[in-house]
C-alpha cells in the first residue's frame, strides 16, 4: 500500500505542512543517491521525489536537465533507480517515494513489469511529466493494482472541465505547477497560486502539492500557507552542484532544515 | 479502418501519435486544434492559403522526367516532382506558410520554430516577415556552427537564432528548448513545428498543408503519362515531405509508397537516423512512435550526412503505414546518397539537396529493378545549395 495517503494524514492531524524535495537518482553519481536521500529526511523531508533521468527531459530547466545529464553520464537506468529505492528502503520503511520522471523509459520497460518491479522495490507514487490522463486511462489502473499512486499535473492553463477529469485518475495527492514554465523558472506568482488553489480544492478533494519556484524559506513558508505541500527541485540540485563531495549531504540536510523552518512557519 | 481517415479525435494513427505532453500544454494544443479545424473549414482561409502558395510560394511545382538519369540506370523512368524550385528551396515553406496564417488568425504575434538544417528556420523566418510577426529558431549549437549560411539567412529575415547547448547539441534538443518557450509563453506565441510529428494536432494539421504536393501530382501524371506512377519515393527524417506526397496516393492501392531513412555509415554499424528501420515504438516529444533508443529508453544520439534527416524519431503515420504494410521503409546510406547527388548534378544540371539525395539513391537501385515501361516519381524536396559546404569538405576541397 502506497505510504502517501496516511503520511498526509498524520500530517494534517499535526496541523503541518509536507515538504517534498526532489533529486534527481544517479546526481551527481549513483553511489550519492541512497546517501542523500536519507540525509534529506534527516533534514525535515515528508516525501522524496526521485527523478528518473532522461535524454529529453522537456519540461525541466536547465538545473534539472544538467542532472539528468549527469546520472547518464553513469548510465543510470530505471532499473538502477529501483535498486537505490529498495536500498534505500532497507533504512527507511516509512518516508513515502515517488518516482517522477518522462514516459519513455516506464513505456520501454513495460507499464505491467514496470509497476511490479516499482511496487516490489517500495515505490509509493509515479508521476509521468508527459503523460496526461487522457493517454493513461489503463495506467492508473495498473499502477493502483500495485499499490502505486498515480500522481498528476495541474497547471495555471488546466480549465475546470480536466480538473474534474484529472480527479477521477489521481491517487495520493495532485501536484499544481505553480507557473507557466519550466522547472527552476523564477517567476512565481503567489497572488495566482492563491486563487486557484481553492479552485483545485473544489474539483479535486486529494492535498494539493504546490512546485516550480520555490527557492528559499520565504516561498516555501508563503505556498505551505496556501497548499498542503510544498516541492522544491531545482534548488536541491543547485545545492548538490555547489558543494564539495565530502559536503554534499550536510548542505542537503541543512538545506532542508532551512526549508522546514519556513513551511512551519506558515 | 480507412487509413485516410486518420487520425482518430484524439490524434491517434493506431497505436501512434497521440498527445504526451506535460499538463501546462495540453490547453494550448486543444485550442489550435479547434482553431485548425474551424480553419479547415473556412472557404476564405483555404483560398488565402492557395493564393500565398501559388503568388509566393511559386506552385504549382513541375513534374520534370530526368530521361538522362533514367538513361544512366537503365529500367524504369524517373520523374522528379521539383519541390526544391520553391521559394526557400524546400518543401518546408508550405507547411510555414500554413501554419503562420493560423497564427494570425489565433492572434499571435510571436512564432517560434526549431530547426536541425535550418531550411524549417528560414522557411518560418521568411513567413514571419511576409506576416510581420517577432520570430525566434532554436538550433543546436552543432548545427548552428555546421550550417553558418543558413544561420545568417534567417538573421538576414529577422528572425532571432538560439543556440542550443543542451543534449546532443542538435535537432532533438533544439526541438525540446522549443517546447520549453512555449510552455512558458504559452498564451501569446504560436510553435511552427516543422515536421508531421509532435503532439496532436500537429502531425495532422503539417500533412495536411504539405499534402498539396501529392495532390498536384495526382493530376501532374496523369497529363504527363496519361496514369499514376508506379512507385513513390521519399527521403524520411521527420517525414513532412513524404507523407505531403504518400498521403493523397494512399487510396490508390497499385501505387507503391517508399520512404527512405537516413543509414548514416550503415544500419549495422549503429550510426544512422533510421528508426523504422532500426528503431522500436516509443515516446518522445509528444507522441509515440518508432524512435531510437537504447536498452534503458534513452534516446540515442543519431547520425547522418544529411542534418535534415538526422533526428531519432519519426512522424507517428509513417509507424501506421509502415506497420499496415500501405508504405515501405528503406535506408540509405551516406555514400550512397553522395553519389546519388552527384549523378543528379552531372546528369540533370539539378544540385539536390542531401536529404533528397536519399530517395534519389533508391530510386538508383529500384529502377533497374523494373521495366522500362514503369515509372518511379521521385519527391525531390529541396536544392542542395545549402549543402555545398559539406560536399566540398568531403571531397577535401576548402570553398
Amino acid at each position: 500500500m502506497s505510504r502517501i495517503g496516511p503520511t498526509f494524514a498524520a500530517l494534517q492531524a499535526q496541523h503541518k505542512k509536507a515538504l517534498i524535495p526532489f533529486i534527481t537518482a544517479g546526481d551527481p553519481e549513483p553511489a550519492f543517491t541512497v546517501l542523500l536521500m536519507h540525509a534529506l529526511v534527516a533534514g525535515g523531508a515528508d516525501i522524496i521525489e526521485l527523478g528518473v533521468p532522461f535524454s529529453d527531459p522537456m519540461a525541466d530547466g536547465p538545473t534539472i536537465q544538467r542532472a539528468s545529464e549527469r546520472a547518464l553520464a553513469h548510465k543510470v537506468g530505471l532499473r538502477d533507480v529501483l535498486g537505490m529505492v529498495k536500498a534505500f528502503r532497507a533504512g527507511n520503511a516509512a518516508t513515502p517515494v515517488v518516482l517522477m520522471g518522462y514516459a519513455n523509459p516506464i513505456e520501454h520497460m513495460g507499464y505491467e513489469a514496470f509497476a511490479q518491479a516499482a511496487g516490489a522495490a517500495g515505490v509509493d507514487g509515479v508521476l509521468i511529466v508527459d503523460i496526461p490522463p487522457e493517454e493513461s486511462p489503463g495506467v492508473a489502473d495498473v499502477f493502483a493494482a500495485h499499490g502505486l499512486d498515480p500522481i498528476y499535473l495541474l497547471s495555471p492553463t488546466t480549465p475546470e472541465a480536466r480538473m474534474d477529469a484529472v480527479a477521477r485518475l489521481a491517487r495520493g495527492f495532485v501536484y499544481y505547477v505553480s507557473l507557466k514554465g519550466v522547472t527552476g523558472a523564477a517567476h512565481l506568482n503567489l497572488e495566482e497560486v492563491a486563487q486557484k488553489i481553492p479552485l483545485l480544492r473544489k474539483h479535486c478533494g486529494l492535498p494539493v502539492g504546490v512546485g516550480f519556484g520555490i527557492r528559499d524559506a520565504d516561498t516555501a513558508r508563503a505556498i505551505a500557507g496556501l497548499a498542503d505541500a510544498v516541492v522544491v527541485g531545482s534548488r536541491v540540485i543547485q545545492e548538490i552542484e555547489n558543494s564539495p563531495r565530502e559536503k554534499i549531504a550536510e548542505n542537503v540536510t541543512a538545506l532542508m532544515a532551512a526549508l522546514r523552518k519556513g513551511v512551519d512557519a506558515a | 479502418m480507412n487509413l485516410n481517415d486518420l487520425p482518430d479525435a484524439r490524434g491517434h494513427f493506431g497505436p501512434y501519435g497521440g498527445i504526451f505532453v506535460a499538463e501546462t500544454l495540453m490547453s494550448a494544443l486543444e485550442e489550435l486544434k479547434r482553431e485548425y479545424l474551424a480553419a479547415k473549414g473556412d472557404p476564405d482561409f483555404m483560398a488565402e492559403f492557395c493564393h500565398e502558395l501559388k503568388h509566393y510560394v511559386g506552385r504549382p511545382s513541375p513534374v520534370y522526367h530526368a530521361r538522362r538519369l533514367s538513361a544512366h540506370y537503365g529500367g524504369a523512368q524517373i520523374y522528379l516532382k521539383r519541390e526544391d524550385l520553391n521559394h526557400t528551396g524546400a518543401h518546408k515553406i508550405n507547411n510555414t506558410i500554413g501554419q503562420a496564417l493560423l497564427a494570425r488568425r489565433m492572434g499571435k504575434k510571436r512564432v517560434i520554430a526549431e530547426t536541425g538544417a535550418g531550411q524549417h528556420g528560414v522557411a518560418s523566418a521568411t513567413v514571419a516577415a511576409r506576416y510581420g510577426m517577432e520570430c525566434v529558431v532554436y538550433m543546436g549549437a552543432e548545427d548552428v556552427q555546421r550550417q553558418a549560411p543558413n544561420v545568417f539567412r534567417m538573421k538576414l529575415l529577422g528572425a532571432t537564432v538560439v543556440p542550443v547547448s543542451s543534449g546532443s547539441k542538435t535537432l532533438k534538443d533544439a526541438l525540446n528548448e522549443a517546447m520549453r518557450d512555449w510552455v512558458t509563453n504559452v498564451e501569446s506565441t504560436f510553435y511552427i513545428l516543422g515536421t508531421a510529428a509532435g503532439p496532436h494536432p500537429y502531425p495532422m494539421l503539417v500533412r495536411d498543408f504539405q499534402c498539396v504536393i501529392g495532390e498536384e501530382c495526382l493530376t501532374q501524371m496523369p497529363e504527363l503519362i496519361g496514369r499514376q506512377p508506379d512507385c513513390v519515393v521519399a527521403c524520411v527524417g521527420g517525414g513532412s515531405n513524404a507523407i505531403g506526397i504518400f498521403h493523397p496516393y494512399i487510396p490508390h492501392e497499385q501505387v507503391r509508397l517508399i520512404g527512405v531513412e537516413a543509414g548514416g555509415e550503415g544500419i549495422a554499424s549503429g550510426r544512422h537516423a533510421a528508426p523504422l528501420s532500426a528503431g522500436t515504438p516509443g515516446v518522445l516529444h509528444g507522441f509515440r512512435s518508432y524512435l531510437m533508443q537504447d536498452e534503458n529508453g534513452q534516446v540515442i544520439e543519431t547520425h547522418s550526412i544529411s542534418a535534415g534527416l538526422d533526428y531519432p524519431g519519426v512522424g507517428p503515420e509513417h509507424s501506421y503505414l509502415k506497420d499496415s504494410g500501405r508504405a515501405e521503409y528503406v535506408a540509405i546510406n551516406d555514400d550512397e546518397a553522395l553519389r546519388a547527388f552527384h549523378d543528379l548534378c552531372r546528369f540533370e544540371g539539378i544540385i539536390p539537396a542531401l536529404e533528397s539525395s536519399h530517395a534519389l539513391a533508391y530510386a538508383a537501385k529500384l529502377a533497374p529493378t523494373l521495366g522500362e515501361d514503369k515509372v518511379v516519381l521521385v519527391n525531390l524536396s529541396g536544392r542542395g545549395d545549402k549543402d555545398i559546404n559539406t560536399v566540398a569538405k568531403l571531397a577535401g576541397i576548402t570553398l
